[in-house]
């Protein structure tokens, strides 16, 4: 590739000169030879602006030729190339030529690289669809035969992939030889080719006649089910739903349920897993008789089951299974079927396990109903809401909702608040912020009393968290919070409590004082801002850390909509003209770009009829405010928009 | 499945004496017996059950170990299914999920196998069964066969490297004793791999399936079938693209080199792959391929050299310009081997265009000093070799880049061009092409 491009070929040589026509070609060829990896993918993103230029007939006759034979590249180009050509139908001329494509889509089908040959495979099943069925049959299906007889591998992996979109319009004779390449690739002797074989296993079944599907795919899922290698197995289980889809009652019983017993209890736990995971599609699959004599008895193994992975899977599923079963006796059942092996799981010795379970659990009270919940479900709740494991706690709180509509929460209160505290105060970080983000929830459904009581002095708490993150979702959480109680609430409780940070001796705190108005100013609107907020901001512009100064000047743009034209006026702009005259060069910045903010809405206050010509947002337009200007022009109002070009440090 | 598989022995442990103390007669007999004794398997996650019985198998198994050692005339046909009976009920199990979740061998603990006491003592017992002067591969193929080959090479995903470490051996010796399986050990070992590139990049053995292999490759014959050159370039090659590379990449390295050492004429494929798949934004897997790099111009053939030299010090030149500075020192490292000076210099008038302007720019602009001398010592070199060619290049140096900065433009313009071409092609016929 390298000798090619030397300046010699230079593009320019090719027809700088009128010839519009040579012009994409020799560019292309140039730029596919070029040495930088990132310029040939430009010309092959390009592709079709290249076709475009060239016109349907030369791109079948030249581009796509050189494509097909000249395609050695680094997969990342491959890629770009195989996604291109998915789209070109329109630019070789339209369905009847979409044939043409397919040559180069072969060869990237074949190479190594699984995201280039996915990508190739995509884009043939997009083309085979622009076929005519004449062109399918003359065209696509040899295609499809070719890779599925292919030496290596990957063509046949890939293969696996294009049965479906040919079959359904293939005439009878094409369509049993296509059923017979299926076949073989199903028993191919590298696990790779079964694997994709079997996971292409239910899309094919769906487009093949029923008898087909009985004779032929049946015997196949059979085999794939019980492959030597547990990767091919599993993949079984997905088919297993397609299948039993297509199948009358009796069918299932006689063709899919034995294989599909046989999964549930096979002996390598991923495939015992891939039976728990799509438990719910089977259900729904199986129907209901199926579900009730044999699927339910399986769920029971697959939560008792010895490793653990497994039982979460499983876990999770106890919802949506209870959910599905019939109307008719379905209060019964789970009370006799599941329930027994749901305590159990409570106190699984694996958290997964007991954290899959307290994700869903919460669920199952809306399907019993009131009585049952309390009864059986609540102490399980409580059990769980003490449980060692931090998630497992966190699972059911973030779940609480379910629970509120049946028997309300209050039921709950008495363990939810221990709880909740011991989440607050938890050594990881990650379980506090979680817990912060439903406090908003919690706030809402145990109402202002129980949480001025119990949960206000812990939301104050995170505020002076040490970690940040959490003094920062703390102040967001405030902002939720007078978004629910209201302004009054805030002034009461909130806003005093606030503010006396500000004097305190660590300057992270007095920020966070800061941090907490720009959050509330808005919720709390114009009076409180500027009677309670403002006087203490501006008295922290004399701060003697820089941090809380630049930080100030910030807040003071941030709340600066809010104040009337008085106070921005009176009030803000001497104390942001100080900063602005700071040692520090970020408090200068900051004063900097608050002050021209504060201008920009004074000026707008004042001449509303220019309103159109700026932008309609202050901040909007950066650039317009970072305009450098003469120190005599428009000084009158704004006071000095001059700035230092150079970015804070 | 019963939780935990604990299951009552069924033959009572107890009552066996010890193989030693029985008249020789009876030994064959009790052999028999015992290795049908140690078929039981008990649970090991459950630290306190069985107690005594656990202790009464670990000493049988010891008894055994010692008898397939000492023992004459031990292995009677009859013995055979008996022994790979034992073994198989012992090692092959489905291998548990990895406790951490997304088990990174860089940094998380091994989970180390509960059975080990067990475990050990069986697959020593057979490493002492295969490595037996009275072993039949003739009467063991029988019994060793495919599917016993397919599910030890499973095994090998297992996180405990004790475990992986007998595997090892044991398939290595297989592979020694059973020609008859030897194609098809390879052919697995294949799918294991393409599976780990392509699929999954999840197996914890494949640094020993590699040693192995190391072994193997070794002993091929010469001229090598398609079959092993097709393996070095659609399996070995591709290995390097994996994320856990570290893991495995001194034992790989040793397999190209030793395909290379076998058959130079493989030289260009394997280097064109590896520049194919170089490194883009990890630094250190840089830092190994340019190790690799080297261990393999330790061993190339001048003839081999010419016809990759001009790719190989592309990639070289970018490499001594990264602003990584340990990618930049390994590069640039290469100027202290005298077989690489060697060949550098025999064809310094190729070479020396190529690196030059990277050497000449970093010499002024990499904010490394120690990266810094060596480009200077290495200029210095070039200057020595060909002091001509280098005189000329600098000379032209800043004419070479403003022609470089001029074809940019022009590739600007063209790009333009062409697209006012779309935009007038594609007001003609509108609508036909999606955008």
């Amino acid at each position: 590739m390298a000798g090619v491009a030397g300046p010699a070929t230079g593009s320019g040589a090719a027809g700088g000169d009128g010839d519009d026509s040579l012009y994409p070609i020799a560019v292309l060829i140039d730029e596919l030879r070029n040495e930088d990896v990132q310029l040939r993918l430009n010309s092959i993103k390009k592709l079709s602006t290249i076709a475009l230029a060239l016109g349907v007939e030369r791109t079948r006759t030249e581009l796509l030729p050189f494509l097909t034979d000249t395609i050695y590249d680094e997969d990342e180009v491959l890629l770009a190339l195989a996604e291109q050509l998915g789209n070109f139908t329109g630019l070789v001329g339209g369905p009847d030529f979409a044939h043409c494509l397919l040559p180069p889509l072969e060869s990237l089908a074949t190479v190594e690289e699984t995201v280039v040959r996915d990508k190739a495979v995509e884009s043939l099943r997009q083309i085979s669809q622009e076929h005519t069925p004449v062109a399918l049959e003359a065209h696509f299906v040899p295609l499809v035969k070719r890779l599925a007889s292919g030496d290596w591998f990957t063509s046949r992996t890939s293969a696996c992939g294009l049965f479906s979109v040919c079959y359904p319009r293939a005439s009878i004779a094409v369509k049993g030889e296509i059923r017979q390449y299926f076949r073989s690739l199903c028993s191919d002797d590298t696990p790779m080719v079964r694997r994709a074989a079997a996971s292409k296993l239910g899309e094919f079944a769906k487009v093949l006649e029923l008898d087909s599907v009985k004779s032929e795919i049946v015997p196949l899922f059979t085999n794939l089910a019980s492959d030597e290698q547990d990767s091919v197995r599993l993949l079984a289980v997905e088919a297993c739903v397609s299948i039993a889809q297509l199948l009358s009652q009796d069918d299932i019983e006689a063709l899919v349920m034995p294989t599909l017993r046989q999964a549930a209890e096979d002996k390598s736990w991923r495939v015992r897993y891939m039976v728990a995971d799509k438990f719910s599609e089977l259900q729904k699959a199986v129907g209901p008789k199926i579900t009730l004599n044999d699927l339910i008895p399986a769920f029971q193994n697959l939560l008792k089951d010895c490793e653990a992975e497994v039982r979460a899977a499983a876990a999770h599923k106890v919802k949506e299974l209870c959910e599905n079963l019939p109307m008719e006796g379905r209060e019964t059942m789970i009370m006799n079927q599941i329930l027994p092996y749901i305590k159990e799981l409570v106190s699984d010795t694996n958290q997964h396990v007991k954290s899959a379970l307290a994700s869903v659990i919460m669920g199952l009270s809306t399907i019993l109903g009131k009585e049952n919940t309390i009864e059986h479900l609540l102490p399980l709740f409580l059990a769980q809401l003490k449980d060692e494991c931090p998630e497992v706690r966190l699972n059911i709180i973030s779940n609480l909702d379910c629970v509120n509509e049946v028997i309300g929460i209050r039921q709950l209160s008495q363990s939810l608040l221990p709880a909740i505290v011991e989440l607050a105060e938890d050594a990881k970080w990650r379980v506090r912020l979680a817990i912060i983000e439903y406090m908003p929830l919690l706030a809402g459904q145990l109402g202002v009393e129980f949480f001025d009581e119990k949960l206000n002095s812990l939301c104050m708490a995170w505020l002076v968290d040490h970690v940040y993150a959490i003094r920062e979702a703390a102040t967001n959480n405030l902002m939720k919070l007078v978004q629910k109680f209201g302004t009054e609430w805030a002034q009461n409780t909130i806003v005093p409590k606030v503010l006396v940070m500000a004097n305190d001796p660590n300057y992270l705190h007095r920020m966070t004082t800061l941090f907490c108005i720009n959050a509330l100013s808005e919720a709390c609107g114009q009076e409180i801002t500027t009677k309670q907020m403002l006087p203490i901001v501006l008295k922290m512009a004399g701060d003697q850390v820089a941090n809380v100064r630049f930080n100030v000047a910030k807040s003071l743009q941030k709340i600066g909509p809010i104040l009337d034209t008085d106070a921005l006026q009176e009030e803000v702009k001497p104390v942001l003209q100080k900063l602005g005259q700071d040692e520090d060069m970020d408090v200068k910045y900051f004063a900097q770009e608050a002050i021209s903010a504060v201008a920009q809405r004074l000026r707008k206050l004042d001449f509303p009829v220019k309103d159109s010509e700026e932008p309609s947002a202050p901040g909007a337009d950066k650039n317009h405010f970072l305009r450098p200007r003469g120190p005599g022009e428009d000084t009158g109002k704004e006071g000095a928009a001059v700035r230092d070009s150079q970015a804070p440090r | 499945m019963s939780p935990g598989g604990l299951q009552l022995p069924p033959v009572s442990l107890g009552g066996s004496p010890r193989s030693t103390d029985v008249p020789s007669s009876e030994q064959p007999e009790l052999f028999l017996k015992k290795l049908q004794q140690c078929c039981v398997i008990f649970d090991f996650m459950d630290t306190l059950s069985d107690l005594k019985m656990k202790e009464y198998k670990r000493s049988t198994l010891n008894e055994l170990v010692d008898y397939i050692t000492i023992s004459r005339g031990c292995l009677t046909e009859q013995t055979y299914p008996e022994v790979v009976r034992m073994v198989s009920c012992n090692i092959f199990r489905t291998l548990p999920p990895s406790d951490s979740n997304e088990f990174d061998p860089e940094e998380d603990e091994p989970t180390l196998e509960a059975s080990w006491p067990h475990l050990q003592l069986v697959y020593e017992f057979f490493i002492r069964f295969l490595e037996s002067q009275e072993f039949q591969p003739s009467i063991a193929k029988k019994y060793i066969d495919q599917k016993f080959v397919l599910q030890l090479l499973e095994l090998f995903d297992s996180e405990d490297p004790r475990e992986r470490d007998y595997l090892k051996t044991v398939l290595h010796r297989i592979y020694g004793k059973f020609l008859g399986l030897r194609a098809f050990i390879r052919k697995q070992i294949n799918n294991i791999f393409l599976r780990f590139v392509y699929e999954t990049e999840h197996f914890n053995g494949v640094a020993e399936l590699l040693e192995i292999l190391g072994s193997i490759i070794n002993g091929f014959a010469l001229p090598l079938k398609a079959e092993h050159k097709q393996f070095l370039v659609k399996v070995l090659i591709p290995l390097h693209t994996v994320r856990s590379l570290s893991l495995f990449h001194a034992q790989l390295a040793y397999c190209i080199v030793q395909f290379l050492e076998k058959d130079p004429s493989l030289t260009e494929p394997v280097i064109r792959g590896l520049m194919k798949f170089w490194p883009k934004t990890c630094s250190q897997k840089e830092v190994m391929f340019l190790g690799e790099l080297e261990e393999i111009l330790d061993v190339i053939e001048p003839s081999q050299f010419v016809k990759i030299q001009e790719p190989l010090f592309k990639q070289i030149a970018k490499c001594v310009s990264s602003p990584h500075f340990q990618v930049a020192e390994r590069a640039l490292y290469y100027w202290n081997n005298e077989y690489i000076m060697s060949l550098i210099e025999e064809n310094s008038n190729v070479i020396l265009p190529i690196m030059f302007s990277s050497l000449y720019r970093i010499s002024k602009e990499h904010w490394n000093p120690a990266i810094v001398a060596l480009v200077y010592n290495v200029l210095k070199a070039f200057m020595e070799m060909n002091s001509t060619m280098f005189d000329e290049l600098t000379a032209t140096y800043k004419s070479d880049r403003q022609r470089e900065k001029k074809k940019e433009k022009e590739r600007e313009e063209l790009w333009k061009k062409l697209e006012d071409l779309e935009l007038k092609r594609g007001l003609r016929r509108d609508g036909i092409i999606p955008t």
